[in-house]
């Protein structure tokens, strides 16, 4: 081919999206509820930004590197209960829940190793043993109680409205930095990569992708933000019982979060964690049938609207808010 | 002797009892097109999935300008120049046919902002897909999926291209861009290997060729002497001893 008839190719600037603004802005005014409106109001935006984190995190994995897990309550548990731990050795609260945080996804590197050379149904299945085993482990621990559980005592020292709004802040600040980390990465080369080897492990690999190191970061950034929720989690609770914070229910609130909101897009879990939110406002917890329900509901959209809410609107209108795709100048 | 970019040296392939690769030697020069026939089974695919890294030999090695690559994964073989595209079309359906390449560029290619981008279009132009760059890869047809691997392939900037039987079900129009392009790209300093059935086009593109059947290689030398050979004849009636 002629080296003149080559078209020369210019790169659109990328311009910062008006979505990513109001999300900034959005943030800025959920930081200022506590000095204008009571407790409950507080309360229930922490349970939100926990729903939006776990949304997001499982969207990551799941619906960008194909990494579908039902054992994200490893994580989750497990971050809940190295706080509880760096907190009988000493360490104030606050801290010790973001270090327990870390310190679940430090967890989360040696297990790596092992999953995610497991592929599809093997890890997810794999996953959900792991996640059963900690809580069986953690169960050991004198300190836990078995069955019993335990709780952040500790905690009381502060004067509760502080309390509640520093745990609304950590919240909110884990909430807002890890949602705005993902999309940071997935506008990357890794987030290129990570949805190349969802689509096709071995294609993505045939093009220069080292698979295993791309997906290890997706599922350590993963953990580190369930990891988070369940230590925000254990704040605002208090209590700390094996079969709640390591319990499968929090992957079956992922699920139907990330697939009736859409799975693949980055919007679409957002929408997902706000409805899922309304749902457990009007029918609260009814326990195993409820969690049945949601299950249900989660299947149903997976097999019938399988892009979710968000992606059926995306297709009737073609708007995008926050788009992770690049497009061709 | 030329010097070899690829070599393979007595490479065997076992999947459980089959026996697919049997002690396979191979050694591509650099710059050549060589050109791999054989019937159906013959193991030409499979040779490309050894030599590219997404089987490991049995036995056998595999080296890439003298170097030994044999524990080297298909994601640092693609890096150290050796691409392919697959039989069976595999695009990453979830992505545009943009992002699939550009997806190459970056990682293959190991060029980054404007740069993977440009090798990308560039890629894309050469294979005929610049006009399908936006559409989602699920969209495409299976001639366009071909398209498509070569175009990814091509992103990676490789040195040696392994093409596994993408003239199929071309019109010979097409087929004469594909020879021209093979031959473009050769003039580029590329080394090919082609598996290819539609003969009359290989022939037009390739210096040397490889025939192969149940696993081994049974002829290899001047392409029509190689087409004339008397075992070759027998294996493609389906009757190899
Ligand atoms: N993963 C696998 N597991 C078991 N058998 C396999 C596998 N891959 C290939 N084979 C077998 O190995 C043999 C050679 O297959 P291969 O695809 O390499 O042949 P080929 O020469 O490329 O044939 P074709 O011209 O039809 O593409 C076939 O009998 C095939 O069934
Ligand atoms: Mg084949």
């Amino acid at each position: 081919m002629n080296e003149n008839a080559r078209p020369i190719f210019t790169v659109a600037p990328r311009r910062a999206s008006p979505a990513g603004w109001i999300a900034i802005v959005a943030v800025a005014m959920l930081a200022v509820v506590p000095l204008l409106c009571g407790g409950p109001v507080v309360d229930k935006l922490t349970t939100l930004c926990v729903y939006v984190l776990l949304a997001v995190m499982w969207n990551l994995l799941a619906g960008y590197a194909g990494l579908v897990s039902v054992g994200q309550q490893a994580f989750f548990g497990l971050g809940g209960y190295f706080a509880l731990r760096l907190v009988e050795a000493g360490l104030p609260p606050y801290p010790a829940l973001v270090a327990g945080a870390f310190a679940s996804a430090g967890i989360a590197v040696p297990i790596s190793l092992f999953l995610l050379r497991l592929r599809n149904g093997e890890f997810a299945i794999a996953m959900w043993v792991t996640a059963e085993a900690f809580r069986l482990l953690v169960m050991f621990d004198p300190l836990v109680q078995g069955e019993t559980g335990t709780s952040l005592l500790a905690l009381n020292a502060y004067e509760p409205d502080l309390r509640r709004n520093l745990t609304y802040w950590v919240a909110l600040a884990s909430m807002a930095a890890m949602t705005a980390g993902s999309y940071w990465l997935l506008c990357r080369r890794i987030g290129w990569a990570a949805r190349a080897i969802r689509d096709d492990e071995d294609a993505a690999a045939s093009i220069g992708i080292e698979t295993m190191r791309v997906k290890r970061v997706i599922f350590i950034v993963a953990a580190l933000g369930c990891a988070l929720a369940g230590c925000i989690w254990l704040a605002s609770a208090i209590t700390f019982q094996p079969r709640t914070n390591f319990g499968v229910q929090w992957t079956v609130f992922m699920l139907f979060m990330v697939l009736v909101g859409g799975l693949r897009s980055f919007e679409g879990p957002i929408i997902g964690a706000l409805l899922f939110f309304a749902v457990q406002e009007i029918f609260g917890d009814f326990g195993a049938w409820y969690l049945a329900g949601l299950g249900a509901v989660a299947v149903a959209f997976a097999l019938y609207l399988p892009e979710g809410i968000w992606g059926a609107l995306r297709s009737r209108t073609g708007i995008e808010l926050m788009p992770t795709q690049v497009k061709h100048p | 002797m030329p010097v070899a970019i690829l070599e393979g040296t007595s490479l065997s392939k076992r999947f459980g009892a089959l026996r697919v690769l049997r002690s396979v030697s191979l050694s591509v020069a650099a710059g050549e097109i060589l050109g791999v026939v054989g019937p159906n089974g013959a193991g030409k695919t499979t040779l490309f999935g050894v030599l590219a890294g997404a089987l490991r030999p049995t036995e056998g090695r595999v080296l890439l300008n003298g170097d030994d690559v044999t524990a080297a994964n298909a994601a640092r073989r693609c890096r150290l120049g050796i691409a392919r595209t697959h039989q069976v079309p595999r695009p990453f359906l979830g992505m545009s046919v943009f992002e699939n390449v550009l997806a190459a560029a970056a990682f293959g290619g190991g060029l980054a902002g404007q740069a993977a981008q440009e090798g990308a279009a560039e890629a894309l132009h050469r294979s005929g897909l610049v006009d399908c760059a936006n559409r989602p890869a699920a969209s495409l047809g299976l001639l366009d999926r071909k398209r498509l691997e070569l175009a990814r392939a091509l992103a990676t900037r490789p040195r040696v291209l392994l093409l596994d039987e993408i003239g199929g079900g071309l019109t010979e129009a097409e087929l004469d861009v594909l020879v021209g392009l093979v031959r473009d790209l050769k003039q580029d300093g590329m080394t090919i290997v082609w598996i290819e059935h539609i003969l009359h086009a290989l022939l037009r593109a390739i210096d040397r060729l490889v025939c192969m059947a149940e696993g081994g290689v049974i002829a290899e030398g001047e392409p029509r002497a190689v087409m004339a050979d008397e075992t070759v004849m027998r294996a493609y009636l389906g009757g190899v001893a």
